[in-house]
């Protein structure tokens, strides 16, 4: 069939039940993206005669004779459009992957429809930016005179012309290579079974089928999926392919066939014979006398704590005495929290395309935070020598610690290594949400002990945290979770008390954060109501106890001491969070709240600590050259996910050498291009794989400048380069001249710093109905010197918007079979636009000796503070506890109205938590 | 998403067009649902597009919407239509979970026939005491009132074949008065209760109520009801169907909502 595609004729073939978004795709329209293949998240909208549409719903063949209109039919003569330019201009993006939809969307709305922004954008979808800059953005198409929201620290991201136009390359658009392939998974119906047989002839045979893998073909090997610079902390408790099931959504089988339709075709011919085992659903069944051992294995070589109970890891350890602490108190408090399964529900699903070369060379081009690390894994797992495995990014679409693991390449891999064939894997939304990584759910009780005079004098934290049913990430989220967020407080006595367990539920795993952000949410409810009970300000009583330059900071003894205190703002973050939070309590409330007596207003906050990197070292790689041409490229190993952490490191390299960014390309994240380098997660972009930048920037010129005292004579140091120039004053040397020089910089994670973030509300809410409404959200950040305002704004704003999420509206919900029972962006509801307050961002001025250029990272922890802070603003304006997250409407007014809690006087209640004590 | 289990379409052109239902027919409007989810049982896509329908026909007696109308196409002609039900049909249309681009797709008729709790069209079609016009394989019409024909979620009255061809609704629907709530737990976000009151002519009330319960209802009260008649009716009525369950609302807050949602409503028309 014919039609027009971004202004050309374009010819298409669709197959009947074919969507137009793949009908686009499978002709090189790359610029429309799949991010739910559903209709929920709109990356996908095009226009149609003008109209917008999501291409994934629309069947193919209704694109007969009309005209299509992707992002990349949105310039005019190679300008961009004004909404393109926009989101250029307000940094309106992170990594991109939702950009083309929103751009196409954005485009087609009226000025009636611009101002109604968060109706009109319900049927898109941001995970990373909070949408503020988008709001910004296409405010600024009805303000043309308005200032440019740019200052001159914020360097664009390179990026970002590739990402408005829809050319940005993420891991399915590069040319499908020749003979591609595709792979569908079978999944595990059932929580917890024993495979007794497979029969896969009648797949095997299926048209088009090329292969079928079961646990038969798979390595007699464990490992686990989650990947760190140190191997051993996660357990080795994984097969590629496992004769038993631990979990609803688990990978049985996998086909491969000449097509998506016919590898789901055979899959659906696979008979598996399955022996069911006893389901085990949550982390305090997992624990019974009795429960089912889910893994039976053994402890010491798969490093799991106590296999035959159920636990993976523990972190148990008093340090001072705490029974003492808890003697000496004036007053006692104890409490009980839970934070929920929820979804990275980052736009890019995972993905990958493995192939294998005449010379036997592994390439997988992957949708992950950690190429290098991956190589090692798939060489382990598939026994091959590592230097036969090249693992590749492209753009990644999103990952928050989700795409620290290795989920779908060892399976690719191994079917390309058997076929000679590239082998293509995607996972589909509802596999993302069954089956890829979640946020570990966490039980919390926490006792605090304190003197009437406001000093902490003891600490109490147990955690039980769930798994799932494997261990990737459980025990260093657990020891992450246990150290940060005591440590904060200068208080002689604590005692922790965690255990991480398995359940037969879906596994699972990093998450931005990496625990620290559910321990927060209870500590910090704790440390307002200590406070409250005191008869203090809850600022002021962290003023007293939090740890300030100089005071050791203790948790456990798992913890390394090779963190200090590089640098320390968190006085200032406090004070600019009270000030703000004082101001916003005089400010008048909106009229439909002013004049409803239902509504109940509050204020709250709460104060977060994370170590500026991952402990036990995080290894960062660069290569830094002076081509031929007298341009420098930049050979970055860590993956660039939206983080920014690319523009930083241009910023960095040519503020070292003393040049322009844009003298500078950048290439990453490409096991060929370097030895090693530990990868994105643990907010290590800036931090330290900036300092390899540094570093490699300072051996550059160092080279130059022997090598222009070599050729001109002179002192090495009296030469400076200029732009594309080196001089010493009198002489001027083109770069050309000097090329080609190259130099290596490295970083090891150690010493590392600290950050921290601190997170006020003010909101109203409605007890007969249980909507609650953010009236004001401030959020303070110690982030060092701020290499580049703009991009870290918008990762506090994104990190705030996830936060939020976190609080009001996001559950994985689990059936009573472990199944999720929500896997859709329909029925998991991450926020939209219409959804989210603005966040006003303050930074502390802080310049941080341990970090390149004085900066800290700042990625992970804007999240912490945040349902903390809304759990205190509520508390205060109803003296309820909320302690559970979130807090849907439908829970808020259930809780309010089982509280029956007598009327708060405005947002000054002070009444004191009567949760039960820790578990 | 591909239905890649789908061989083929069909594309009648006229009724005759239309082929005999077999096992695996599925009926195309917009397609947003039946493209936002697998289909593996389906292999036949019966696509009601070609039949070219006009959306939306202005009689003397009576508005005929066709199914395949969408909800573009409905809001639009909403927003300048002279009837006082104008509002209440652009309120229903804008508490379809789906955005406007969604509505350039989606249609009145499957949004109907997909008879999930929370679908506007339904509470829509029943406030307005639609009455559906339904094509039969055997080449006859039967009418059947909207109230009468969502059984269940996900399921209709329609056998195997019949097309439902368009809602008529009355004109003097379209001048009645209105009054519109809904709840959901986010804003702009599903419908946990969507209930709209209609004063009749005789000064009673008749309110719908959907997506709290699993298929629409309707109370039809002579007189104004007093509110505590009208909570007992409403509570009585939601405990009989089940209040509903499933990620976009708990049941006792749905029954809740509804109850606060109706009085709501009949203080508005009482007025």
């Amino acid at each position: 069939m014919r039609l027009t595609v971004d202004g050309l004729p374009e010819t298409l073939a669709p197959r009947p039940g074919q969507c137009l978004r793949t009908a686009l795709r499978e002709t090189g329209h790359h610029g429309v993206k799949k991010g739910c293949d559903a209709g929920d998240c709109g990356a996908c909208t095009v226009l149609l005669d003008g109209v917008p549409v999501h291409s994934c719903l629309l069947p193919a063949f209704r694109a007969e004779n009309r005209s299509v209109t992707t992002v990349r039919g949105l310039e005019r003569d190679g300008t961009l459009h004004p909404v393109q330019q926009a989101f250029l201009d307000h940094n309106a993006f992170q990594c991109g992957f939702c950009t083309p939809g929103m751009l196409v969307t954005a485009a087609s709305l009226d000025q009636e429809q611009r101002q109604e922004l968060g109706r009109a954008l319900k049927g898109n979808i941001c995970r990373c930016t909070g949408y503020g800059p988008i709001a910004d953005a296409v405010a600024s198409l009805d303000l043309p005179d308005a200032a440019s929201p740019r200052d001159e620290r914020s360097l664009p991201p390179p990026a970002g012309p590739d990402v408005v136009r829809g050319r940005a390359g993420y891991t399915l658009d590069a040319a499908a290579p020749a003979g591609l392939l595709h792979m569908v998974l079978l999944r595990s119906p059932h929580p917890h079974a024993r495979i007794r047989h497979i029969d896969a002839e009648a797949a095997r045979a299926a048209p088009g089928v090329h292969l079928v893998l079961t646990h038969r073909d798979a390595p007699d090997l464990l490992y686990s999926s989650a990947q760190h610079e140190r191997y051993v902390d996660s357990p080795d408790d994984t097969r590629l392919l496992d004769d038993v099931v631990r979990h609803v959504g688990q990978r049985v089988a996998a086909v491969v066939a000449d097509s998506v339709a016919q590898a789901e075709e055979a899959r659906a011919l696979i008979r598996v014979e399955y022996e069911l085992l006893p389901p085990v659903l949550s982390p305090e069944a997992a624990l019974l006398p009795g429960a089912p051992a889910i893994h039976r294995k053994d402890a010491a070589a798969s490093r799991i704590a106590d296999p035959e109970r159920n636990v993976v890891g523990t972190v148990r350890d008093e340090i001072g005495d705490v029974a003492a602490g808890f003697a000496e108190a004036d007053i006692v408090h104890g409490a009980e929290y839970r934070t929920q399964r929820m979804s990275h529900a980052y736009l890019e699903t995972l993905s990958a395309i493995a192939e294998v070369d005449g010379d036997g060379l592994l390439t997988v081009r992957s949708s992950t935070q950690v190429p290098f690390l991956t190589r090692e894994a798939l060489a382990r797992v598939l026994e091959l020598p590592r230097n036969k495995v090249r693992v590749l990014c492209g753009r990644v679409g999103g990952g928050f610690g989700g795409k620290q693991e290795m989920l779908c390449e060892d399976v690719a891999a191994l079917a390309a290594l058997r076929l000679r064939r590239p082998v293509q894997i995607e996972f589909t939304r509802t596999e993302q949400f069954e089956a890829a990584p979640c946020r570990h759910p966490m039980r919390i009780g926490i006792r605090l002990g304190a003197r009437r005079d406001g000093i902490l004098t003891a600490m109490e934290l147990r955690v039980l945290s769930d798994t799932g049913a494997y261990g990737n990430h459980g025990p260093a989220v657990l020891y992450h979770a246990t150290n940060e967020s005591i440590g904060l407080y200068r208080c002689p006595n604590k005692k922790v008390d965690a255990q991480v367990v398995y359940t037969t539920t879906p596994p699972s795993g990093a998450f931005r954060g990496f625990g620290l952000g559910q321990v927060i949410f209870g500590l910090e409810q704790s440390v307002d109501a200590v406070a409250r009970e005191l008869g203090m300000d809850p600022v002021r009583f962290r003023e007293l106890n939090v740890v300030k330059p100089g005071d050791p900071m203790t948790s456990t003894r798992f913890a390394l001491h090779d963190v200090e205190y590089g640098s320390y703002g968190l006085d200032q973050c406090l004070e600019h969070v009270r000030t703000a939070l004082d101001a916003a309590r005089e400010e008048p409330l909106p009229p439909e709240i002013a004049t409803d007596p239902d509504w109940r207003v509050g204020t709250g906050s709460a104060t977060a600590m994370i170590d500026s990197a991952p402990p036990f070292g995080h290894k960062a790689s660069v290569r830094l050259m002076l081509r031929e041409d007298g341009r420098f490229e930049l050979v970055v190993g860590t993956a660039e996910f939206g983080n920014g952490s690319t523009t930083t490191h241009l910023q960095i390299a040519a503020r070292t050498l003393g040049t322009a960014p844009c003298r500078i390309a950048v290439r990453q994240s490409d096991t060929a291009l370097l030895d090693h380098d530990t990868g994105a997660f643990g907010s290590t972009g800036t931090a330290i794989a900036g300092l390899a930048t540094q570093d490699a920037a300072r051996r550059l010129l160092a080279l130059l400048r022997e090598q222009a005292a070599a050729m001109h004579g002179g002192a090495p140091d009296t030469w400076r380069l200029d732009g594309d120039t080196l001089s010493d004053g009198v002489r001027h040397l083109p770069l050309s001249a000097l090329a080609p020089l190259e130099a290596d910089g490295h970083a090891s994670g150690t010493p590392r710093t600290v950050c921290f973030n601190v997170h006020g509300f003010r909101l109203a809410v409605h007890p007969p109905t249980g909507t609650i409404r953010i009236l004001r959200s401030v959020h303070a950040a110690d982030a060092g010197h701020v290499l580049n305002p703009m991009q870290c704004r918008g990762q506090v704003e994104g990190g705030v918007a996830q936060g939020l999420g976190a609080a009001l509206f996001e559950r994985i919900r689990l059936d009573g079979n472990g199944g999720v029972e929500n896997p859709a962006f329909r029925s998991y509801h991450v926020p939209r636009l219409a959804d989210l307050p603005r966040t006003e961002v303050f930074f502390a001025d802080t310049h941080d000796s341990t970090g390149p250029l004085g900066a800290k990272s700042m990625s992970e922890s804007p999240f912490n503070p945040v349902p903390a802070a809304l759990a205190n603003a509520l508390f205060d304006a109803t003296g309820v506890r909320f302690t559970e997250t979130p807090f849907t409407r439908d829970i808020v007014w259930r809780q309010l109205r089982e509280a029956c809690p007598t009327p708060a006087s405005g947002a000054r209640t002070l009444q004191t938590d009567g949760a039960p004590a820790g578990p | 998403m591909d239905l890649n289990t789908i061989t083929d379409i069909a594309r009648p052109r006229d009724r005759s067009g239309l082929p005999p239902f077999r096992e695996g027919d599925a009926i195309l409007g917009g397609g947003t649902w039946l493209f936002s989810e697998p289909q593996r049982t389906l292999r036949r896509l019966v696509d009601l597009a070609g039949l070219g329908w006009p959306p939306i026909e202005n009689g003397a007696q009576e508005l005929r919407l066709s199914a395949t109308c969408t909800l573009a196409a409905l809001d639009a002609h909403a927003a300048d239509a002279p009837w006082a039900a104008a509002a209440l049909v652009r309120r229903c249309c804008r508490s379809l979970w789906g955005s406007f681009k969604i509505w350039n797709m989606a249609t009145v008729g499957g949004n109907l026939c997909l008879a999930l709790p929370a679908a506007p069209m339904a509470a829509l079609a029943v406030a307005l005491d639609a009455v559906c016009e339904i094509w039969c394989p055997d080449g006859t019409d039967r009418l059947l009132p909207a109230s009468g024909l969502i059984l269940a979620p996900q399921r209709t009255v329609l056998a195997p074949g019949e097309v439902l061809r368009a809602l008529r609704i009355g004109r003097d629907r379209l001048h009645a008065r209105y009054a519109v709530r809904q709840a959901s737990l986010t804003e702009e976000g599903r419908s946990a209760a969507l209930l709209a009151g209609r004063c009749t002519e005789a000064g009673g009330l008749a309110l719908t109520i959907t997506a709290s319960v699993p298929r629409p209802l309707r109370l039809d009260f002579a007189d104004a009801p007093a509110p505590d008649v009208l909570r007992a009716a409403v509570e009585a009525a939601g405990a009989a169907a089940g209040w509903y369950d499933d990620p976009h609302g708990a049941p006792d807050w749905r029954r809740h909502m509804t109850l606060r949602l109706a009085e709501q409503i009949r203080a508005e028309l009482a007025t």
